[in-house]
């Protein structure tokens, strides 16, 4: 093994990223010399804040084909999300109480979705296929005259699948309605572009892009349509007036950098993420077998490789990799207790979902790492299988779904 | 959530995995959970003909560590007693033993119950000694 191989390994880059250095490079000055109010008219110190804020925008902007005017900056992607859905909800109630979003959202949507429901609000959740994605014929489909928003998002945090954003824009701006998207895992990661896929709102967050955790930013159409949305807080009236709140100017920097580095980046680490997957996966399924991956085939995050490993369960498995941060769709991982809605949504069944690991590679893994994690990963599963009275079983010839099981 | 010594010393390091042929009379096999609740365990014991006594027990389980932990433990434990004695094995024991948090009480519950299970297998198949060879039939 080479001498450059550090303990732990990070591979959970889905969940959050390493500030990459230079983006932090960026923002140290903002904490100890231009630590001036961006909202300060009358000195220099606001003057220098200011500037910095809106550099920012642009850079933000410039990343998804938008303008710096329309970037909101937010504490995060839940704010955002909320920001979104709730203030459109409240700003267009008097011309519908209809939305529409997927089955596979991350919380911070359909939380907001569920409080709107009992605010007197219809929402659809539309299925997905077995690959995590929904039809645009669906969102069509879904739509009433009293629709007057569709979230959908970019990427699924878990299994890394990429919905059909243009197919799906089009469609709300020939209905006439409002399209949002949660699109936190794949700013950055894969092409993502506000005029050409027809999106009014758009969530992100810099923590999953190498940038500081506590800061997001929502994007807000300005023209064709023009947004309007009803702010969550009340305050100063800063973000033109959707979000106020004193400017996290350091972080807002830092969001900048990260969101120019990503832009620069980009095509060649999805080359180098693309190899680095394909090197994971084929190591491991060259040794085991019965491993399937969750998400679709060739439409997903370049750095997500969502495996289920038959007969072995999740907790267990990171338990036996220990050294090898990854994320599972096991139950015994969740504050729930429930295997994953996302990996049941696509049909897993629960068994496999409790069997399921997250691979999440990024920007700094190395193909050191991967091979590490390879090895750790076959003496685990073979570890685990031995002990496993369902592997024991598959090898005498029995389908397990047709036991009788004593559920508890 | 961080592991407990013996949680982790018991899944590295399992007692006693492996499986006796269950059509023996002399093996009770109790099978617990289900794939979709994310735990199965399948614990057995063997009788000593002579002493009445648990010579020997395995286990092999489908679950976390603390569901590991729990069955490794449990066959350790098993190992020597009569079966009155292995009936008064409790999951509470489990848990101080191997410092399971709350969230992981099930798993010693599950242990609890495979021992239970594993027992009556066995007294189901010796109900009356001339029986013996006839219920060597076994569903999983």
């Amino acid at each position: 093994m080479s001498a450059s191989l550090k303990l732990p390994i990070f591979m959970d880059n889905n969940s959050t990223t390493r500030c990459d250095p230079r983006v932090v490079e960026a923002m140290l000055p903002f904490f100890t010399e231009n630590y001036g109010n961006a909202a300060s008219r009358n000195h220099s110190f606001g003057w220098v804040a200011e500037e910095a804020v809106e550099n920012a925008r642009e850079q933000v902007g410039r990343l998804i084909g938008a303008s710096g005017k329309e970037i909101i900056f937010t504490s995060g992607a839940t704010e955002s999300n909320n920001l979104a859905i709730k203030g459109v909800a409240s700003m267009y109630r008097k011309k519908g109480n209809h939305i529409i979003t997927t089955v596979i959202e991350h919380k911070a949507v359909l939380d907001p979705c569920k409080r709107l429901e009992r605010d007197g609000f219809e929402v659809t959740y539309l299925p997905v296929d077995k690959y995590g994605q929904v039809a645009p014929e669906q969102v069509a489909q879904a739509i009433t005259e009293k629709t007057i928003l569709v979230s959908v998002m970019a990427a699924n945090n878990e299994i890394g699948t990429l919905q059909p954003l243009a197919a799906i824009g089009a469609i709300c701006k020939a209905r006439g309605v409002l399209f949002h998207t949660d699109a936190v895992q794949a700013v950055g990661k894969v092409p993502v572009d506000v005029e050409a896929m027809g999106i009014d709102l758009l969530s992100l967050t810099a923590h999953k892009l190498y940038g500081p955790k506590g800061l997001g930013a929502l994007y807000v159409r300005r023209k064709n349509p023009r947004v309007r949305l009803d702010a969550l807080m009340d305050g100063g009236g800063h973000e033109r007036g959707m979000r106020s709140g004193t400017l996290a100017v350091p972080s807002i920097v830092g969001l900048g950098a990260a969101c120019e580095l990503a832009g620069k980046l980009r095509e060649s680490e999805t080359q180098r993420l693309l190899s680095l997957r394909k090197r994971l996966h084929d190591g491991i399924t060259a040794e085991l077998g019965d491993v399937g991956v969750n998400g679709h085939p060739t439409d997903r995050l370049p750095g997500n490789l969502n495996l289920s490993f038959a007969f072995v369960e999740g907790e267990a498995m990171m338990m036996g990799i220990r050294d090898v941060a990854v994320s599972s769709g096991s139950a015994c991982t969740s504050a729930s207790l429930e295997p994953s809605y996302v990996l049941r949504a696509i049909g897993v069944g629960d068994e496999l979902a409790h069997s399921s690991i997250r691979f999440g590679l990024g920007r700094f893994t190395t193909e050191t790492e991967i091979d590490f994690v390879i090895r750790q990963v076959i003496t685990a599963v073979n570890h685990l299988r031995e002990m496993s009275p369902l592997y024991e079983m598959h090898k005498q010839g029995i389908d397990l779904s047709t036991v009788a099981w004593a559920a508890h | 959530m961080a592991y407990s010594e013996k949680v982790l010393d018991h899944y590295y390091n399992p007692r006693n995995v492996g499986s006796f042929d269950r059509a023996d009379p002399l093996v009770g096999t109790g099978v617990v959970g289900a794939p979709e609740c994310g735990d199965v365990m399948k614990l057995q014991i063997r009788i000593n003909e002579h002493t009445g006594l648990i010579e020997d027990a395995k286990f092999k389980t489908f679950g976390c560590g603390s569901a590991i932990a729990s069955s490794s433990l449990a066959t350790e434990w098993l190992k020597g007693k009569s079966i009155d004695e292995a009936m008064d094995i409790r999951n509470t024991s489990i848990v101080e033993e191997l410092c399971l948090p709350p969230v992981k009480v099930h798993c010693s519950v599950l242990a609890e119950d495979a021992i239970k299970a594993a027992i009556k297998d066995y007294q189901t198949k010796n109900l009356g000694s001339a029986a013996v060879a006839e219920t060597l039939t076994v569903g999983v």
